[in-house]
Formats: structure tokens, sequence, C-alpha cells
């Protein structure tokens, strides 16, 4: 489809020769495991005359499959994802609109993991949607725009940053909701069961070590596999589109999409950080101290979770991997054009006030105007988007905590409980901007560019 | 008939330097966590579960570990690099290609990387175990200045390579400090300071300068980006370090169930 880069069949074909290789050796691996452990009986999924189809032959045939496509990738005809996907895939995720459906799906899927989540601990579900997940991504990486985005150097770690925190948060929940059934048994948690201490030297020392050499073992080969990205040298006149931040910031970039720097840039990631401080002083719950739990501290597993896997990492995947030329939306298997043009109206809250609802045109602050008559004016043409600000931080917190929040408010006395909801508040106005973006195009609810203080 | 081991081990020599017997037996496994400089950072003994990995993920030494690559790759890329206009490209590009063990920038550059997905892994799992409860709520607080210090590290390193890639992500990140409110160029309330007529703020003065050392990216921001990345951030991490590694003995240790 895109012949004019010849390299890059070539280098994905490579690749992924031995990218199905390692799928074949963890599944194999795997099935080996299952049956010195004596756990292929558990489950005989079906009789095929007379001989057992349990599930170690089920992972084995599994990397017998990798085997082949491995072969194939390395013969040069890796398998590619069906035209019908991907065009499905860019149809669904073209353009701006396609955050929206980035976003909401990416939401459900949390919501999903979270509702059902004694399903996805199950580890043969874990494993089945791990490979599924490798084996589609496999299957994108001949996709050549895919391929370019995920393969980047700078981009790999993200890659891993993703599986990592899928791995790791299946592992947590494991353990939380076995805790969790022994806490409704009575049982105290796993990790109270054992109470034996060991010395430090050989047990502790040893893993230390152990997991110095895996990770200079890990790091070497990553540097030997792939070269530091290095660009052209720097030029002040000639702008990269897109320039992007390093990717632990590319979240507060795509911030920059609903609020002004001074909000994306600088109050809310200070706030991030003194909210992140501020959680041992505010989680009054002395439950769970010291061992995997969910349903124990069930509010403050929601709020980070929301903070850190929702809040976070999504928008730097999103800024990462979907955000091209002009921070424009691309699907993952979209060409990153430069000249795509995508109009957008938004507007303020003042104009719909002035413009719609009275009829009238805004008040404008003129430059012969003192700063006080500008005040005055600026006043005049914002008090609706002032006072919904100040009614959602003023009058919220109250309201609050007559209603869903008492028992807080009874727990943590007036400041900490000022300050967990003004935290709130400012963690749940960035989803509240996305939703009145969405749905009405709003850009600022209070537009004061006079003062650059919009917000 | 002694053997060669234990001739050596019985020497003054070795003895001199290691303050004990080989630890071989259960006295001697204890004595050395005692005697040893680079171990008495260790407890004696330990819960069982607490050092179990998959509580644990041994994030958190990783993280230091990799502090340690990174500071030893560093020192060694000091001693080749030269932070100015005219040699920092050059030098990057001479330890891509002809430089003996420039392999060193990607070991540097990926242990960077690894690091900061490190220090949010560790983050996520003190989290999960509700390891920032009481008595530990001080050292989460250390915790997050040294995760912020680590996102910052690998922010000013950024810079040095001086390609396109390196520039313009600084100057992305650092255009925001334009609109710090009152102390940024154009940010809200930036006229509150002014003599009369005279604004204080500029783009010559606000808080985008101060960090640049410029009005835009340029050499003056490639010294002050070199020296916070060697000398600055890494002292105050190492302090903070000591502190958030001796808070873990004097909380209790390894976190665990009450």
């Amino acid at each position: 489809m895109h012949g004019f880069d010849p390299s890059f069949e070539a280098r994905s074909a490579e690749f992924l020769g031995f990218f199905y290789l390692a799928l074949a050796l963890m599944n194999a691996t795997a099935s080996l495991y299952l049956w010195q452990a004596g756990k292929d009986k558990i489950k005989v999924w079906f009789n095929l005359g007379g001989v057992a189809f349990t599930n170690v032959l089920g992972w084995l045939s599994l990397s017998m499959l990798c085997v082949i496509l491995a072969a194939a990738a390395m013969g040069g005809i890796p398998p590619k994802l069906p035209g019908w996907f991907i065009r499905n895939a860019n149809a669904a995720l073209t353009g701006n609109p396609g955050a929206i459906v980035y976003t909401l799906a990416t939401t459900a899927l949390l919501i999903i993991a979270y509702y059902w989540r004694r399903f996805f601990v199950k580890p043969v579900v874990a494993w089945t949607l791990f490979n599924a997940s490798l084996l589609l991504m496999g299957l994108a990486m001949t996709n050549r725009p895919f391929w370019e985005i995920v393969a980047k150097p700078d981009n790999v770690p993200i890659v891993a940053l993703v599986f990592l925190l899928g791995f790791f948060t299946w592992l947590a929940t494991y353990k939380s909701v076995t805790n969790d059934d022994r806490a409704v048994e009575g049982l105290p948690p796993l990790e109270k069961d054992d109470d034996e201490k060991v010395l430090v030297w050989p047990d502790l020392v040893y893993t230390e070590l152990i997991c110095m050499i895996a990770i200079t073992a890990l790091l070497l080969i990553w540097a030997i596999l792939l070269k530091a990205p290095l660009e052209e040298p720097a030029s002040a006149v000639k702008t990269p589109n897109p320039s992007k931040a390093p990717w632990y910031f590319l979240g507060l970039q795509e911030m920059l999409v609903y609020y002004d720097p001074w909000m994306a840039g600088v109050v809310l990631p200070s706030l991030v950080i003194v909210g992140l401080m501020a959680i041992p002083y505010l989680d009054f719950n002395k439950k769970g101290n010291g061992y995997y739990t969910i349903s124990q501290r069930r509010f403050a597993y929601i709020i980070f979770q929301v903070g850190f896997l929702e809040l976070w990492v999504t928008l730097i995947v999103l800024g990462t991997f979907l955000r091209g030329p002009n921070w424009n939306f691309f699907g993952p298997f979209e060409e990153w054009d430069a000249h795509k043009v995508l109009v957008l109206n938004n507007i303020d809250l003042s104009q719909i006030l002035w413009n719609d609802i009275f009829g009238t045109s805004v008040p404008t602050v003129t430059s012969d105007m003192g700063t006080f008559d500008s005040l005055l004016v600026v006043l005049k043409r914002e008090w609706l988007g002032l006072l919904s600000v100040a009614l959602y931080f003023i009058v919220l917190p109250p309201l609050l905590a007559t209603t869903v929040f008492r028992k807080f408010f009874i727990k943590m006395g007036f400041v900490r409980y000022m300050t967990m909801v003004t935290l709130l508040l400012f963690m749940a106005s960035l989803p509240i901007k996305m939703a009145l973006r969405w749905a009405f195009n709003l850009k600022y609810i209070v537009a004061i560019p006079e003062f650059f203080f919009n917000i | 008939m002694a053997s060669l081991g234990e001739i050596i081990r019985n020497s003054q020599i070795w003895k001199s330097v290691f303050r004990h017997p080989a630890p071989l037996d259960r006295r001697n496994r204890v004595v050395v966590m005692l005697t040893n400089f680079f171990l008495h950072l260790h407890p004696v003994s330990v819960k069982k579960q607490g050092i179990a990995l998959s509580y644990t993920w041994c994030m958190g030494g990783v993280t230091f570990f990799l502090f340690l690559v990174e500071t030893i790759t560093g020192v060694l890329l000091m001693f080749y690099y030269r932070p100015t206009l005219e040699w920092a490209y050059h030098d990057i590009l001479d330890l891509r290609d002809v430089t003996s063990l420039g392999i060193l920038r990607e070991i540097h550059r990926w242990g960077a990387h690894a690091m900061v997905i490190t220090v949010w892994l560790h983050m996520y799992r003190v989290f999960l175990t509700g390891s920032y409860k009481p008595p530990r709520e001080f050292n989460w607080v250390v915790g997050v200045i040294l995760l912020l210090l680590t996102l910052l590290l690998s922010f000013t390193g950024y810079l040095l390579p001086w390609d396109q890639l390196a520039i313009w992500a600084i100057t992305v990140g650092s255009n925001m400090a334009r609109a710090t409110p009152i102390l940024g160029n154009e940010g809200p309330g930036q006229q509150l300071l002014s003599i009369g007529s005279i604004d204080m703020i500029t783009n010559a003065s606000d808080a985008r300068f101060a960090l640049l050392g410029a009005r835009f990216v340029g050499e003056e921001t490639l010294n002050r980006f070199y020296i916070l990345h060697c000398i600055a951030i890494p002292l105050v991490v190492a302090f903070l370090l000591a502190i958030h590694f001796w808070r873990v003995r004097k909380d209790g240790g390894i976190s665990g169930p009450l």
C-alpha cells in the first residue's frame, strides 16, 4: 500500500519474527509449568479420541501457532490485520472526535475491569487477554503508521509501561481479591498469615543481587538492540510539527487542549504533587495498612486509580500515540498528515450568554479604558462564568458535606475535609471541561484574556 | 591442609577489609549485616512475606539501582561531553558513531526512561498496599518529592544532546513557565508586580527566564540544564534518598499488616 519506504516491511518482519518466537517460548513455558505443577488435569476441555485435550495442550498449540507465525514473519510474509479492521478502527477514531471515542472507551474498559475484577483476576483469563493483546499488537505492527509511532525509540518505554501496568494491576488486584474473600470469612490477609522471620543474609541480599544482575542484563540488551534517538542538530527556526514534550509530560500537554497553560502547565501539576503528598494526611481509614485490599478502602482506591490510570496514564498514551501534527487526533492506523485541517469553532461561555441568550454583542474592553473601568467591563461580561466557578468551589463543598460526604466531614474536621474536597474538585474539573468541550464546543468558562485569566 | 579460600580469608589483609568471618553460619550472617558499611542499611532479619517479590515488586530497589547506573554512566559521559553550542551535538554524534563505549549513552538514556517507569510503579505498589499510612506518612511525602526530582532529572537531561528533539521538547515544556500566575510574563496576575507603569515581570525577568537563563532555549539554557542535571538535582536526590532509606528503617522496616 505504501511502497515508498522499502526498509519498513523488512524491519517490521524481522522484528516480528523474534516477537512471535518470544511469544511461542512464553506459552511453551506456561504449559510446561502447568504440566510440572500438576495443574493439567484440573480442567479437561474436551476429549479428542481418548486423549484429554487439557489446558496444557491448549497453550502448547498456541505456542506452535506462534512458531508458524514466526516462520511466516521471518520469511517476509507476516500475517496482517484484516482490511476491514483497519478501516473500521480508523473510521471510529478519525479526527478530533476520536479523542472522545478514545477517552470514553478507555474509561469504559477501566470500569469493566474494576467491576468484574473477580473474573479478570483468574489466571487463565488474564493469560488469554495478555496473549490476545500481544497477538493484536503483532498483527498491527505490519501497518506502517502504527509501526512508525510504536517503534519510535523514545516511545518503546511507553509500550513497556502499558504492559507493566497491566501486569502489576492484575497482580495487585489478584492479591486484593484473595484478601477481600478471606476478610469475608473472618480470616486475616494472606500477608499476615505468615509471621516467619528470615535473615537478611542470604534471603534478601541474594534477591537484590539477582535483581541487579537482571536489570543490568536488560539494560545492556535494550542498549544493544535500540539506538538512542538523535535527530538533526538543534535549529531555533525549524519548528517540528508536532512539537512534543518528553513522554512523561504528555498528559500535561494533552490538558492544553482543554486548559490554558497557567492551569495545565502550572496550577494542575502543582496540585497533583500537593495532592499526592496530602494523601496520608487525608486518608483516615486505618484498614488496609500493609496488605493488598480493595473493598476495605474502596474510596481511596477508586480516587487514586481514576487519577493515575485514567487521568495520567491514558492521557500520556493519547498524547504520545494518537496526537499528530497540529495536535490533531489521528487513529492508530492513520497517516500523520500535516495538512489535515479540522475546523474547530470553540466558543466561550460569555459568547453563549451575550450572543445567543441576550442577543446582543459581547461587552468589550477598549484600549482607552483604565484598569478599573476595564475590570468593571470584564465583570459584567464574565459574571456567569465567574459565578459558576465560585459556586463550584464555594457552594459545592458544604453541599457535599451535608450529603454524600457527610461521614467524611464528621470524621475529618473542617480543614482536612476542605483540603480533600478542593483537591477532588480540581481533579474533577478536567473531565468536566472535557465533557463541556465535546458537548457544547465550550472553550472557556471564564475568558479574561486581558489579564491572561482563562478558565 | 587449609584450602586456598581459607588461607585468603584468614589473611591479615582480608580480615582488615572485612571485619567479620564469611557469612556461612547463623552467627556470622547476623554479624555481616552489622559490620559491613554497604549492608548496614538493612536490618538483620525481616518478615518473610515482607520481602516476597509478589508483595514488594522490588521497584524501590530497582529505582535506586537505576539511579546508581545513571550516576556511573553519567559521570563517564561527562568525561566526553562538552555542554556548549559548538560541541554538544558533535560529541553525542561521536558517541553514537565512533567513540569506544559510546553505548554508555544508550544505557544512560534507556536507564533514565526505565527509572521514570520504576519510580511510578514503586509509588503504585506503596499506594495499593496502603504503606503510606501511619507511621509512614512523612516518608511518602519524601517519596513524592523524589518522584518529582526523577522527572526533573530526566527533563533536564533531555536537552543535552542538543538536537531538534531536545530543544523543542524543552521549549514546549518550559513554555508553561511563561504562564505561571503572577511570576510569568503571560500568567494571570502578571500586572500585579509593577512599579507605577513599569512592568516588573517581562519576558526577560519571569519564571521562564529564570529556568532558561534567556528568553529562549539557547546556550545559557544548555549550561543551566547541564549543571542542574549533573550536579544540583543529583545532590538533592542523594540527600533525600538517605532520608528516605533511613526513615524506612525507623518507621518499622518494609511494611506489612499491623
